[in-house]
């Protein structure tokens, strides 16, 4: 049987919910107020899976507004969550647009406060329809059958808007999914695999499937104790999100960078005194490339790229307006936490085929896990092993290793410790459901060195 | 008036269910944000958050449906969708709903200082204004902020078998931090770590955490920090103040001891547990000195409550006495599935996410040394103060974790201040090394509102209280060489 959905959280309805809404603040401004909004939603399938069966089914539909209320440079904003009934959420917005207005009156001016006044109104509509999830999971348990198998089946649409008093519309939709599962083997022995996209491809599926039980055969070979050392390493791009997750916390933030707190401070300098990595090493921010919205809550519209890191050197960093305003910089339309959400990393030159067979004797590490800054100012991190995690000898796997904990700088990892990048790169969507759906993403390669340092 | 004390059950339009079972549970909370950084308000930020989380047992299947619409019409209708996910994925059941408890939970709890009247916008910008302002110490004070969250909240849970449980929260989430910058090198200070003062009540949590005029301290404590030398590494003793403790606490025995990792459930996201269902009764977990409470009835704590969000009452259980391992932390349906007794711990973050096994309030019960005698008791070892690094494996065993600010203890002394100390161990082994448990004047009541678990994920808040600790031969290290 199929389960019947909110029909109000539709696209077709929903841009013009949005749109509605919009209209009503344009009427509640009074002379000399302007306003800015940004728009959060989602129509939401989630099917929680453990042992092969479904833990928790549901749905969920939620819209917020994050309404921000100026007059001259006093601002407030108040986040709403909305019913969706076109009616109350008008009333919700009345009563939220007075207690912002009666806010102002404690505020002083905001020096900091920078705002998009020229209107660039942008539209865009990925993802068809998805079959419905409980179709998905018939598919995805009958193909599990006799397996342990857990996750979590993700699907529906994802709204982003924007609107401010100067007659600025931006939309952003995507209809998609995102299936994260693990085949256990036992205890912590485990093949993770994704797949997530604007459409369902079933024979897709099954080939992913298909090359998990294969990796299972691996993970089930009898586990590895390596002792703390030194080993060759070879990163695959999932575990390389897990690096790179950790670098944009803070890392790439114009305002981490200019208090001294980004894990790549010491890559400043206005001339060759700063920190390098390997010239191999080129980053940037591409929103051309992912799914994230080509705007950001206070309507400016990103550039298509952004350059941070060009061959070894740190050459830019994540603007948002307010950090724009304190420190005398253009903004490039980063959020407020200035972190990347289209985060890209050129390949290199190594076959992905090829990259077992170039690690010769050491660990493949398909993931990573839980990474944190040991010592930031000096871009060092720690993490654990997790899932599919081999040691390889001459080229050829021989068992999955017990986890290890890293303990490593960025600056040897990708510098003097790089030995190759692969040429291939892989889209990774961001799996998060933190309060909504994520809408972001990385482009990475592999990345095989020469040495990492394992503690424990 | 809240959306969920509108609600009358007679009102609602007769449901075609066929269930079993359902609920009905509202979330609505109000939240003001107040920050200030180097002497400039950040914007005001307010929040109004409700909705209604529908839960219904079905055909064996149980089913969730979340919305925003609190209107008859809307809970009618999440009601309905809830069903049929129940009925939809009934022949994939992991759990058969038909053996899960029907809770008919009635009563009423309310925060300490709920409805005692909050400072103004003005006052709080004001507060906050004076402890910045006494952060530029020196101009190697680069960056500074202090910060204030004030939330409110009801909850009410309402259940097919006649159950009708209202909660009413005052949160306080006070915090301050401080970063010195100089010679390549950045030392940030903070109140207790991001967020580790947290609780519930009113004005009355800041003055327990002295935070009027903690502001200056911080920062020369930050500057003090980049004086002096990295924390040498060793084998050596560790003296675990409060807020290294929570952490300590929370990731080593809080998610390891969480029957829905034992379970396995979490597996594909936050990870599975070195625990395993057969050691509860008989597995030593840490020294003898080791005592673990899961206590979500203490009135201050972030994570206390009458009833958790399947209607289960709030009762305070040991989980580890003396060392021995006693009980999981896993709500009803957990309980079930496993066999094994538990606790009231199955939560939601909010109206969207359905409840999962969570901590709460896990406490360590104090001992009976004083800080004094800890000290004077250690030959060669570090006193670490106020997390600032985390790290375990997926099986929540081998860890890492670093800590703000560190002093050295040498024959019986506090000694020199030493940044960067970090530690690592294993879980399974760590515990057992706890030597020295501090007495009740060394316990502070702190939290994170930051957990994070769950697919689809949840960052809920968690109350930690615990003395000061003492552990014997510990993996001891510092940061970088420069």
């Amino acid at each position: 049987m199929n389960v019947p959905r909110d029909v109000g959280a539709a696209p077709a309805l929903m841009e013009t919910y949005f749109h509605d809404l919009a209209s009503t603040l344009d009427r509640l401004l009074v002379a000399g107020e302007s306003y800015t909004a940004g728009f959060s939603a989602e129509a939401s399938d989630f099917v929680r899976m453990n042992r092969g069966k479904v833990r928790q089914p549901g749905a969920v539909v939620q819209r917020y507004l994050d309404v921000r209320l100026i007059r001259g440079a006093k601002h407030a904003a108040h986040r709403l969550s909305l019913s969706g009934d076109a009616a109350a959420d008008r009333e919700m917005l009345r009563a939220a647009t007075a207690g912002l207005r009666d806010a102002l009156h404690d505020l002083d001016d905001d020096p900091h406060l920078l705002i998009a006044t020229d209107v660039h109104s942008t539209r865009a509509q990925r993802g068809g329809p998805l079959p419905p999830a409980e179709v998905v999971i018939d598919a995805v348990l009958g193909a599990a059958n006799g397996l342990d198998l857990v996750g979590l089946y993700a699907g529906g649409s994802m709204y982003r808007g924007f609107a401010n008093s100067f007659g600025q519309r931006n939309w952003h939709e995507a209809t998609l999914f995102n299936l994260q599962w693990s085949l256990y083997h036992r205890a912590d022995k485990a093949v993770k695999s994704a797949m997530s996209g604007f459409t369902w491809d079933e024979r897709a599926f099954a080939a992913r499937m298909d090359r998990a039980r294969t990796d299972l055969v691996h993970v089930a070979m009898p586990a590895m104790t390596l002792a703390p050392g030194k080993y060759r390493a070879y990163l695959t791009p999932a575990a390389m999100e897990d690096v790179a997750s950790i670098l944009c916390w803070g890392g790439f933030s114009a305002r981490a960078l200019a208090t001294r707190q980004s894990s790549l401070a010491r890559m400043q300098g206005s001339d060759d005194s700063g920190a390098r990595l390997d010239p191999r090493i080129t980053i940037s921010e591409a929103t051309v490339d992912g799914v994230a919205p080509s705007f950001q809550d206070d309507g400016f519209v990103r550039p298509e790229r952004v350059s941070l890191i060009d061959a070894g050197r740190l050459v830019g960093s994540l603007v948002s307006p307010r950090t724009a305003r304190e420190f005398s910089l253009e903004t490039n339309g980063a959020n407020g936490y200035e972190a990347p959400e289209a985060l890209a990393m050129a390949g290199g030159t190594l076959a992905t085929g090829d990259a077992v067979a170039a690690l010769g004797t050491g660990l493949y590490v398909g993931n990573l896990h839980y990474l944190n800054y040991s010592d930031r100012p000096a871009g060092r991190m720690t993490g654990m092993t997790r899932f599919a995690t081999f040691w390889v000898e001459n080229g050829r796997i021989v068992a999955p290793v017990n986890v290890l904990r890293f303990d490593d700088t960025l600056f040897r990892m990708l510098g003097a410790n790089l030995e190759a990048l692969t040429a291939e790169t892989e889209l990774i969507a961001e799996s998060g459901t933190y309060r909504e759906r994520a809408l972001s993403g990385m482009r990475l390669p592999g990345a095989l060195l020469s040495e990492l340092a394992f503690t424990l | 008036m809240p959306d969920a004390d509108r609600f009358t059950l007679s009102d609602l339009p007769p449901l075609r269910l066929d269930a079993d079972f359902w609920s009905l549970r509202w979330v609505e909370e109000r939240s003001e944000s107040y920050a200030v950084r180097k002497n400039v308000a950040l914007p005001f930020s307010a929040c109004t958050d409700r909705g209604v989380m529908a839960t219904v047992y079905a055909g064996g299947g149980c089913g969730y449906a979340a919305t925003a619409d609190t209107s008859l019409a809307g809970l009618s209708a999440a009601l309905e969708r809830a069903a049929a996910w129940a009925r939809a994925t009934a022949k994939f059941a992991l759990i058969d709903s038909r053996t899960l408890p029907r809770p008919a939970p009635r009563g009423e709890y309310a925060s300490p200082s709920v409805a005692t009247p909050s400072r103004s916008r003005r006052e709080w910008y004001e507060l906050l204004m004076n402890e910045s302002r006494a952060a530029a110490i020196d101009a190697r004070i680069v960056d500074w902020d202090a910060s204030i969250d004030v939330v409110h909240a009801t909850h009410r849970l309402v259940t097919s078998e006649g159950g009708d449980v209202v909660q009413r929260y005052r949160f306080l989430f006070p915090g301050m931090a401080v970063t010195a910058h100089a010679n390549g090198d950045t030392q940030t200070r903070t109140l207790h770590g991001h967020r580790g003062i947290c609780q519930q009540g009113g004005d009355e949590v800041l003055a327990r955490f002295g935070y009027e005029g903690a502001m200056r301290r911080i920062a020369g404590e930050a500057l003090e920090l980049l004086a002096a030398p990295n924390c040498p590494g060793g084998t050596m003793d560790v003296l675990l103040m409060p807020d290294q403790m929570i952490l300590q606490i929370h990731e080593s025995i809080g998610h390891p001891l969480e029957l829905d990792r034992i379970l396995g459930d979490e597996r594909n996201f936050a990870g599975t547990s070195f625990v395993t269902p057969d050691m509860f009764g008989s597995y030593r977990y840490g020294s003898d000195l080791l005592n673990v409470t899961f206590d979500p009835t203490r009135g201050e704590e972030l994570a206390s409550y009458g009833w958790d969000d399947e209607g289960a009452p709030a009762e305070r259980v040991s989980l580890i006495r003396n060392g021995i391992l006693e009980r999981p932390l896993g709500g009803a349906t957990s309980q079930l599935r496993a066999g094994l007794a538990g606790t009231s711990n199955a939560r939601a973050d909010n109206w969207n996410r359905p409840p999962i096994d969570r901590m709460a309030n896990l406490n360590l019960e104090p001992g009976d040394a004083t800080l004094e005698d800890m000290i004077a008791g250690i030959d060669r070892g570090v006193m670490m103060e106020t997390n600032c690094s985390w790290s375990i494996d997926d099986s929540r065993n081998k860890f890492q974790f670093g800590a703000e600010r560190g002093r050295l203890i040498e024959n019986g002394k506090l000694g020199a201040v030493v940044k960067n100390p970090n530690y690592r161990g294993i879980s399974a082994s760590f515990w057992r090394s706890l030597v020295r448990v501090g007495n009740a004047d060394t316990v502070q009541v702190l939290g994170s509102p930051h957990c994070g678990k769950g697919e689809p994920s949840q960052v809920i808040r968690v109350g930690h209280s615990s003395p000061a600790c003492v552990f014997a031969n510990v993996d001891v290290f510092g940061g970088e060489d420069r």
